[in-house]
């Protein structure tokens, strides 16, 4: 072995000693439940079984014949397309005017931020506050409106408060993004006699895809991991109109017992995930975060 | 910058920008209102609360009631221990681990690293089912150590001391290397003061996760005595059935968010600049 080999072995020593306390709460408590997770969905487990049964891949095969399932998949769906996009262009509405604005900065900061730091929990409380019949501002409008407690609205009055939980949270990587925008880019188009509508539309927004890109990432794992207001504000309900993947995963695993079945639903979270990842990895000009 | 452009339109104040000025202030007005409205519910009395036009002298006694109607003092308790606790032994953990893969080469630096970045993707609340029956091998169901014990390892915390740690002159540590510094003594003497933004960025992120966080808890707390505040006004707030006691839930939701809305008043810019970096997870 030569010098050069054995001093790495020494550093690698040094090196695993300093990252083995991180790693061994990693693999307890990410990497080992994934593997668990994987593991039990191949097993019938539930309350009509006594201990646990091999069945293969049936937990899977029967996912699609759930109906719920089905029906949280495709709610989770819905929310990501509705509530994506609303929330960028916002975002991007919101950034130009904080970044611009010169009299109630902090204000405007403030007002478009707040909701991002709340707990979801208390989010949850003041909407259903708000969505409640006859108390709620939304009775100043029509005090029999029911958004909540009818499947034809429910799910749209969730997108509502998870649009106005999110804006501002993507509005700090427009700001951000916009900041980073070579100022004399601006400058020539002025001078080039373009107008504010026209800058944007071809200076602006086309410097702005990284952030975009990332943005539009970001906000689609999290449509898959919110679900906090759910508990608080539907159940999931009326019916299964707003349930989704995560919240059906807890029902299953916490109300049914049918370990084996939310194991399986876990997985196809997972999988799910890690695809969106490699998506961004591809996708995404990787130096423009990872530098 | 943005700004700049803006200064060349300054110059004349257009009907456009006059309009599209005022819409947007209103739309900040707007956006206020939930919470606007909440505060205001909060200070009077339920009888008075109905009318949305009703105002009166702003009273405590909704807090009063709230307060002796649910141990919101011992929840906040728990909250507190746990959001220190995880920060405690979070700084410590991301520190090592970002040294080591900022500043040593060593056998298995990728793999490791990608072992860790899929913490940033599946996090913790993905992985409630199997987590909570491992929770129950270890015997630490009902136990706050339980709740708080999958958020010890932190890839973001990991991820963003490795950025950072990466752009401090690597002539500092050799410095210190040839007056016979040994590492744990540089770690504390050199990097942690120059690594401050990190901590406090990270620190803003994590404290509010956790402050937040409420699945896990619910699925892993049984005993009052043991709640953190968000399970404790969720359960809270479910105990009316009408909406009668909207008062009292408001209060209650005041009372849990009063902390982060007066930490996010005072440290706005902070706040928003350790968000930025989240992003990642």
């Amino acid at each position: 072995m030569n010098r050069r080999i054995r001093k790495k072995w020494k550093t690698t020593f040094l090196a695993w000693g300093l990252i083995l306390p991180s790693f061994i709460f990693l693999a307890l408590f990410t990497l080992y439940p994934i593997a668990n997770s994987i593991f039990m969905s191949f097993f019938e487990n539930n309350l009509s079984v006594a201990a646990p049964r091999f069945i293969g891949l049936k937990n899977y095969l029967n996912l699609p014949k759930d109906s719920v399932f089905i029906q949280a998949f495709i709610n989770n769906l819905i929310v990501a397309v509705c509530t994506i996009p609303t929330s960028i262009a916002l975002a991007v509405a919101m950034a130009l005017f904080a970044n611009k604005v010169r009299v109630g900065k902090a204000f405007t900061r403030i007002a478009f931020f707040h909701p991002t730091i709340l707990p979801m929990v208390a989010a949850a409380n003041i909407w259903l506050f708000i969505y409640t019949p006859i108390y709620g501002l939304i009775s100043y409008i029509n005090p029999q409106l029911r958004l909540l407690g009818s499947s034809g609205t429910a799910l749209w009055a969730l997108i509502i408060m998870l649009i106005w939980k999110q804006a501002g949270y993507v509005m700090i990587f427009y700001m951000s993004g916009l900041q980073s925008i070579d100022r004399e880019l601006f400058e020539a188009a002025v001078l080039d006699g373009s107008g504010p509508i026209s800058t944007f539309r071809y200076i602006t927004w086309p410097l702005l895809r990284p952030t975009t890109i990332y943005v539009t990432i970001v906000t689609l794992t999290n449509a898959y991991k919110i679900v906090d207001h759910l508990y608080i504000m539907t159940k999931g309900g009326p019916g299964n109109a707003t349930n989704m993947l995560l919240f059906y995963i807890y029902q299953v695993g916490f109300d049914f017992w049918d370990v084996g079945k939310a194991a399986s639903m876990t997985v196809i979270l997972i999988v799910m995930l890690l695809v969106i990842t490699v998506v961004q990895f591809f996708v995404q000009d990787r130096r423009t975060y990872y530098s | 910058m943005v700004h700049s452009a803006t200064s060349k339109w300054a110059g004349k104040i257009s009907f456009g920008k006059v309009v599209v000025y005022a819409f947007m202030y209103l739309f900040a007005l707007i956006y206020m209102l939930p919470l606007l409205w909440i505060i205001r519910t909060a200070f009077i009395t339920s009888d008075k609360a109905i009318n949305l036009f009703s105002l009166s002298w702003p009273t405590f006694e909704n807090f009063k009631r709230i307060w002796l109607a649910a141990p919101f003092a011992q929840y906040y308790f728990n909250t507190i221990i746990m959001v220190f606790s995880t920060l405690a032994v979070q700084f410590v953990l991301i520190t090592m681990a970002g040294y080591a893969f900022a500043r040593l080469d060593f056998f298995g630096k990728n793999i490791l690293f990608t072992l860790f970045l899929t913490q940033m993707m599946i996090t913790a609340d993905v992985l409630i089912m199997p987590n909570y029956s491992f929770m129950g091998t270890l015997g630490l169901i009902d136990k706050r150590l339980g709740v708080i014990l999958p958020f010890f390892a932190s890839a973001l915390g990991i991820f963003l001391m490795r950025q950072t740690i990466k752009t401090i002159p690597y002539e500092l540590e050799e410095a210190a290397k040839i007056d016979g510094c040994r590492l744990p003594r540089m770690l504390i003497q050199i990097y942690v003061p120059l690594l401050k933004p990190v901590y406090v960025a990270f620190g803003l992120i994590s404290a509010s996760y956790q402050w937040n966080n409420f699945l896990w808890p619910l699925v892993m707390i049984n005993s009052v005595d043991k709640r953190p505040l968000t399970l404790g006004l969720a359960i809270f707030a479910m105990s009316f059935e009408t909406g009668a006691q909207w008062s009292d839930v408001s209060a209650a939701t005041l009372l849990v968010i009063a902390p982060l809305l007066l930490l996010f008043l005072i440290f706005q810019r902070q706040f928003i600049e350790s968000f930025a970096h989240s992003g990642i997870k």
